[in-house]
């Protein structure tokens, strides 16, 4: 539990951590999400293709969106995009810098679904198992073409009585893996060795300017959430007051209309809490007056 | 235990969070609603679709208006609805602002229902089985006798073991091609969704932004202001109580020591504290009586104004009313009896 609350307050201490925690969270929700999903080829001429490319790139998208939606700093960027000039200066420079930070966060869960994917192979044998050169394979060598396709679009379902027997199926299956997990492979590197340099070579270029745009970047965002916690303050301050008032205003309307003046007594210490309201009808006229007349928004 | 209560706290922190995590776990039960029901398609000609579409259609009602009903704010937004006007106005923008903030957090988990049910299949399969295209998947030409016997043959699809059509079409390549249909749908549904939430939380900085802030201040503002104000009358009616149940205690004093003989030896000094929380009420047979008396007749909820504290115990003189059940109504005619 210890370890826990130590991982959670550690994300919690800035706002860049919460992004990276988000971001690791969605890339974990994604891989879950792949593998509690049921993955069923329909082994139909024209639908595998469109189904296996489908589930290789609509959740990708699906997971990019979410990337952004859940990402706070998006909409302070948007903020601090769309606002009018006022007093303060637009940076240009410092927008660019969230943009770029919000994007390459966001791209981490859609990269890592295609990457699993690619790996599992289940996708590609699934979209491209009705483009396969049959003379490369023994067993789909004296087929008609009309057969043909009908025979290699069933390649994924192992299942089928029509492909059941046929000798060339693991083949067919095996090579498309194979491609399938390369090309999974081949991504993942050039994606590592694209990070590595970019974050190895960044400081040879700009790094004042990068300095400068994160470190405004983060006051922006910080600038936010206190002005948030502020009107939340103030607005509970706001109401404490409006109610004392009310409370007052509906003693003096008691004093105003009682033939004698309460004693001021030095009485209990739950007297002054009571603010002179001590009768079952007082108390039923102030909740009445509460709902029927609240009190303007007005302290002073 | 400890794990729990940090999420809990955390998400209590402020309003916002708390709504959002009732919205999280309302997703989430939604999901453990579906895999823990018991899918059982009727395989029967009609019923199929009206089952089909039923589970896929009315629990995301209900959880639509679960969410509605769980979420607190709904009575705060009634009650801001309809009240008089007094002299504070009212600003449809908030009340706009509430409604919006409700709706989408309600619509969550009805979305979560239908996005796993869509990816699941089993509900479009039930639906839709006797809509599968025979001709193109498998031999229209066989020699079946009506449309209505087709039609049977293809409503017993979802229920392999009883599926007798394996020359019409096959089971396996009806349900994996009724299913490739409803994952599609299941993820174009999911992709709108996503689509929608992006479009509405990215152009809103873009138009109405001062409207916005000004609409969740004051939608804050009203929520705190509710709590605010039932505390301080929950505050209220414990002063209330304490001081009446206060004064009845005295009253009982006065009245025993109007009624006794002798006067009853004054406590000394050293044991002031504890005497003086008794009140007066030292023996059993006055303890039995005040019981008796608070159980047959209540004090009015009317407190008079604190007796001086007299020197020596006898009712005294000057203080304006000693008996506590005096009723003050020289005010009766300005307050109604409620």
């Amino acid at each position: 539990m210890d370890r826990f609350r130590m991982i959670f307050q550690y994300f919690q201490s800035s706002s860049e951590s919460v992004m990276n925690g988000i971001c690791g969270l969605l890339a974990l929700a994604s891989v879950k999400m792949y593998t509690c999903f049921d993955f069923s080829c329909p082994c139909l001429p024209q639908y595998n293709r469109a189904y296996g490319l489908g589930i290789m790139f609509i959740p990708p998208i699906i997971l990019f969106l979410c990337g952004l939606i859940l990402n706070r700093q998006s909409l302070v960027m948007l903020d601090e995009w769309r606002r009018p000039q006022g007093h303060r200066k637009k940076d240009l420079a410092v927008i660019r810098y969230m943009c770029s930070s919000i994007m390459q966060r966001a791209m981490v869960a859609p990269v890592v679904w295609i990457i699993v994917t690619l790996l599992d192979g289940k996708c590609l044998i699934c979209a491209f198992s009705g483009s396969m050169d049959p003379e490369k394979f023994v067993g789909f060598a004296n087929v008609t073409p009309v057969q043909l396709e009908q025979l290699l679009a069933k390649v994924p379902c192992k299942d089928d009585e029509l492909i059941r027997n046929n000798t060339s199926r693991k083949a067919v299956s095996r090579y498309l893996r194979c491609w399938s997990q390369a090309l999974g492979w081949s991504i993942l590197l050039i994606l590592i060795v694209a990070a590595f340099l970019a974050r190895w070579l960044r400081p040879c270029f700009n790094q004042d300017t990068l300095l400068q745009a994160r470190h405004w970047s983060n006051y922006i965002d910080m600038e936010q959430k206190i002005f948030e916690e502020t009107c939340c303050e103030h607005s509970r301050l706001f109401a404490h007051k409006c109610i004392l008032h009310f409370f007052e205003s509906m003693q003096q309307e008691i004093k105003l209309h009682r033939f004698t003046l309460p004693r001021q007594g030095e009485g209990d210490e739950g007297e002054e809490d009571l603010r002179g309201i001590t009768d079952q009808d007082q108390v039923n006229k102030l909740l009445k007056t509460w709902y029927y007349e609240k009190p303007p928004l007005d302290v002073s | 235990m400890d794990k729990f209560r940090m999420i809990f706290q955390f998400f209590q922190s402020n309003q916002e969070s708390f709504m959002n995590g009732i919205c999280g776990i309302m997703a989430l039960a939604s999901t453990q609603m579906y895999s823990a029901f018991d899918f059982n398609c009727p395989c029967l000609p009609h019923y199929n679709m009206a089952y089909g579409l039923g589970i896929l259609l009315v629990p995301p009602f209900i959880l639509f208006l679960l969410g509605f009903v769980l979420n607190n704010n709904i009575s705060m937004l009634a009650e801001e609805w309809r009240r008089p006007r007094g002299q504070r106005g009212k600003d449809p923008a908030v009340l706009r602002y509430m409604f919006c903030s409700m709706a989408q957090r309600a619509m969550i988990a009805p979305a979560v229902w239908v996005s796993v049910t869509l990816l699941d299949g089993k509900c479009i399969t039930c639906a839709f089985c006797t809509s599968v295209p025979v001709e193109t998947l498998g031999n229209a030409s066989h020699p079946l006798l009506s449309q209505g016997e087709i039609q049977r043959v293809l409503a017993r699809i979802p229920c392999k073991e009883i599926y007798n059509g394996q020359e019409l079409i096959a089971n396996e390549v009806a349900v994996r091609y009724l299913r490739c249909i409803s994952q599609a749908l299941g993820w174009c549904f999911v992709l709108l969704m996503t689509t929608l939430a992006f479009l509405v939380r990215s152009l809103r900085p873009c138009f109405s932004q001062a409207a916005f802030l000004k609409s969740r201040y004051w939608s804050h503002y009203i929520d705190i202001e509710r709590k605010l104000f039932d505390e301080t009358c929950a505050e209220h009616a414990r002063s209330f109580a304490k001081v009446c149940i206060q004064q009845f205690f005295e009253g009982m004093s006065t009245d025993l020591v109007a009624g006794r003989c002798h006067l009853p030896r004054k406590a000394s000094a050293d044991t002031g504290e504890a005497s003086k929380k008794l009140l007066g009420i030292t023996d059993q047979g006055t303890m039995n009586m005040a019981l008796k008396s608070w159980h047959r007749c209540k004090p009015p909820l009317h407190l008079h104004p604190p007796a001086l504290p007299s020197g020596n115990g006898l009712a005294g003189e000057g203080q304006p009313s000693v008996h506590p059940s005096a009723p003050r109504r020289e005010t009766a005619a300005y307050y109604s009896l409620v």
